[in-house]
């Protein structure tokens, strides 16, 4: 499970989570669809987020661990481009997904995630989703402790681990999920009468959103604009 | 006199699948109390407690503070009977601390500039306000369970019913729950396994049986009559 | 399978985040069913049940494990419009917070799993869920929907230009092929562990009722994912098609909106742009195709 590092706030993230997601957007872009000059570009939009890593006062070992995440989806795509004879493509392939993941990682280190999908609605994602989102993400990790503790029962009765895998079988994780399935759909009861015993009419309100200060603005502009002309720069001085 | 704050006359409720898990309750709490509930799993508190906001619904009388408990008076109600459920995951569900306090300021209508500090006066009033920004997920069960307390406390109810407190608290936690439950002067029904726990905090008790209620008394009277404490007499178990 | 950023050509996870944003949103209102947002705890609950079920492995042979993926199950338990929301909103946690999947990406993961992965996993129970062919329909179901998902990603690929020998190709699908058998199995298992537990959490399908038009929707998704795949490996092909349903001539202006100018000053392949072009048409027509089948449910329901 990600357990975002425990420090001290920095610049980002006092930053509102839309300025931080539009730059994130922009980012994006510029890595995806870099083309010619593709080593220059690469490396200036990397040292790019190193240096935004080291401003936020993100630890950057950690950052870099954390996008490796991908690495083992692009190894498997690099070996193919390499069989069918075109090593670069494999290559700038696992590159562009490096990037793309330390950037959106720098994000959701410095923004927590019911933030960052409040994000989402002004750029027009619908709010009933991103509500069923906010849930998902409250209750992923008490129902995953529930299932952990369903799994480590079922090892404590079968011995050891390779012995559980044989002796749990396929009915008995099959009926192991269809427990849980029912103890989720009870704790989803339970928590829809709670709501209604606090008044719940049938919308959820919330309390206000964070204002855009001309703080973010100012930040949501430098961050568009750098990786583009990085990239220019790349482009033109390669 | 005084109308009692909760009134129930021969409460009776059936589940779908034929369960019938109340048989007749008759029930009164007067402003003030506070009233411990025992029993055996299955004997019908928890369906009980779940009937005095609405939230179930049976044949017979129940009247909360002077008003039938039916649909048009279940907003009202709803304000004045504030119910901790027993495992606060399921009653804390909102990404921080704060927004989850401020949850039924909201769903009255309450501006969120002024919900917001109603719910900080509340976490205050339970020792919780550093942890207003953070998510419940962090918390340990004590606090879950003062965070849901504020939540409560913040509707400025007159009746606290609490489902089993005491789950999953530990000894200290348990402690810190009694002093601030002794510190409100809201009426108080307290469904509870923990004797301690009732003797520290309730005045009096009822005892449920299938359904029913046995009989009521003063705490200790209670546990007395129905053996309700696990301590038993030395020769017991003694080890040979 | 979650695409990740930097694997998808822009004119793809473009066209893909034009069709799946709708699409999703559409899901999102029929889901509410109304009711606002009552069935908010219920859906959010049972996305966090899916993420966690991830947990619980399942004993494949030789050692292996493998794990639900749950959007056959979902449909089947919750109906598509929610099993559509829900997935949703697992993709797009899973996402941002644990970087499994691009964020230009989420389109195509959504159309890809949320969309089509769950009328795949749906429509067969829709079709013999109410009667003695129905463990086949939820296997079916389980079956498809993981195989529809993973043809769509891998054409997807192959679209944006990741050149593949055909014995990798052939390796994948069989790995695709094997997974999806595995999804079968244990949505059957799970389903079945279900209904003895609790028959009110299986919803019979209605039956009878839209069947033509259910059978249409099936189609619909074959053609999606078989489509794709064959579309991607003969780029020439979509393009033909294209020109033939006269999409290919309107593509080329929508191509030629102001961010066209720099896509295609970064894609100097002409055989990308074609392939854009045509994607484009059929991404569209399979919108409509989904959109229509909705439509005409809702009417019919």
């Amino acid at each position: 499970m990600l357990e975002l590092p425990v420090r001290q706030p920095g610049p980002l993230d006092r930053r509102d989570a839309r300025s931080k997601l539009a730059a994130l957007l922009v980012f994006l872009v510029v890595i995806s669809t870099a083309r010619s000059a593709f080593p220059e570009t690469a490396a200036a939009l990397a040292l790019l987020l190193a240096a935004a890593c080291v401003w936020a006062r993100l630890p950057l070992a950690a950052a870099l661990r954390r996008a490796a995440v991908v690495v083992p989806f692009t190894l498997f795509f690099v070996l193919v481009c390499w069989m069918a004879g075109e090593p670069g493509r494999g290559l700038a392939l696992a590159v562009k997904s490096y990037l793309s993941c330390l950037a959106v990682w720098l994000v959701i280190a410095t923004t927590p995630l019911p933030a960052l999908l409040r994000g989402f609605e002004s750029f027009g994602a619908p709010r009933f989703l991103l509500m069923v989102a906010q849930f998902v993400y409250r209750y992923l990790f008490v129902i995953s402790e529930e299932a952990r503790q369903m799994a480590q029962a079922a090892l404590a009765r079968g011995g050891t681990a390779r012995a559980a895998f044989r002796l749990l079988g396929f009915r008995a994780a099959a009926g192991a999920l269809a427990v849980l399935f029912a103890r989720s759909y009870g704790r989803a009861g339970e928590v829809h009468r709670a709501m209604l015993a606090r008044g719940f009419r049938g919308r959820l309100r919330c309390l206000d959103a964070p204002r855009f200060r001309p703080a973010d603005a100012a930040f949501l502009a430098a961050a568009s604009l750098v990786p583009v002309l990085a990239r220019l720069a790349a482009e033109r001085l390669a | 006199m005084a109308a009692a704050l909760v009134e129930v006359r021969g409460l009776r409720f059936r589940y779908p699948d034929g369960t019938q898990a109340l048989n007749g309750i008759d029930f009164s709490l007067e402003a003030g109390e506070s009233v411990a509930l025992f029993g055996a799993n299955g004997s019908g508190k928890t369906t009980f407690v779940m009937h005095l906001n609405g939230l179930l619904a049976g044949e017979g009388s129940i009247n909360v503070c002077g008003l039938a408990v039916e649909s048009g008076n279940l907003e009202t109600i709803r304000g004045k009977v504030g119910l901790v459920f027993q495992d606060a995951d399921s009653q804390l569900f909102m990404p921080t601390v704060l927004e989850d306090v401020a949850f039924g300021l909201l769903n009255r209508g309450m501006e969120p500039a002024k919900a917001a500090d109603r719910a900080r006066s509340a976490l205050q009033a339970v020792g919780m306000s550093a942890a207003a920004d953070r998510a419940p997920y962090h918390l340990s069960a004590g606090e879950k369970k003062r965070v849901a307390l504020a939540g409560i406390l913040a509707m400025d109810p007159e009746i606290l019913v609490l489902d089993e407190p005491t789950t999953f608290l530990d000894p200290p936690g348990q402690r810190t729950l009694a002093d601030l439950l002794r510190g409100l002067s809201q009426a108080k029904m307290v469904i509870t396994h923990n004797v301690r726990f009732a003797q520290a905090v309730c005045d009096r008790a009822v005892f449920f049986e299938r359904g029913k209620i046995a009989a009521h008394g003063p705490v200790e009277e209670m546990i007395a009559r129905f053996d309700w404490d696990f301590v038993t007499e030395p020769t017991k178990f003694a080890r040979r | 399978m979650h695409i990740p950023d930097g694997f998808l050509a822009a004119p793809v996870w473009a066209a893909l985040d034009g069709v799946a944003l709708p699409a999703v949103a559409l899901a999102a209102r029929r889901a509410q069913r109304g009711m606002e947002d009552a069935r908010i705890p219920l859906l959010g609950v049972m996305g966090a049940f899916v993420f966690a079920a991830q947990m619980i492995n399942f004993p494949v042979g030789i050692g292996t494990t493998g794990h639900l993926v749950g959007a056959a199950l979902l449909a089947c338990t919750l109906g598509p419009a929610s099993a559509t929301v829900v997935m949703s909103a697992i993709i797009a946690i899973q996402a941002l917070v644990f970087q499994d999947g691009g964020i230009l990406a989420l389109g195509a993961n959504l159309f890809n799993m949320a969309v089509m992965g769950v009328l795949a996993g749906y429509l067969p129970y829709r079709l013999w869920g109410g009667g003695r062919l129905r463990r086949f329909a939820i296997f079916a179901g389980g079956f498809l929907s993981v195989l529809a998902s993973a043809s769509l990603a891998l054409g997807e690929l192959l679209l944006s230009g990741v050149r593949m020998p055909v014995s990798v190709l052939s390796l994948s699908m069989t790995v695709f092929a094997v997974s999806a058998l595995l999804e079968g199995a244990i949505t059957l298992a799970v389903m079945q562990a279900l209904e003895t537990m609790q028959p009110d959490f299986v919803r019979r399908p209605a039956g009878g009722r839209g069947l033509a038009l259910a059978a249409a929707g099936a189609a619909a998704v074959l053609l999606a994912a078989v489509g794709v795949l064959f579309a991607s490996t003969a780029p020439d092909g979509i393009y033909r098609l294209a020109q033939l349903t006269g999409i290919g001539g309107r593509a080329g202006t929508l191509f030629s909106t102001p961010l066209s100018g720099y896509e295609i000053a970064a894609f100097g392949s002409p055989w990308l742009r074609k392939a854009g072009a045509g994607l484009i048409g059929l991404a569209a027509i399979f919108a409509a195709c989904t959109v229509f089948g909705r439509l005409a449910a809702k009417r019919s329901a």
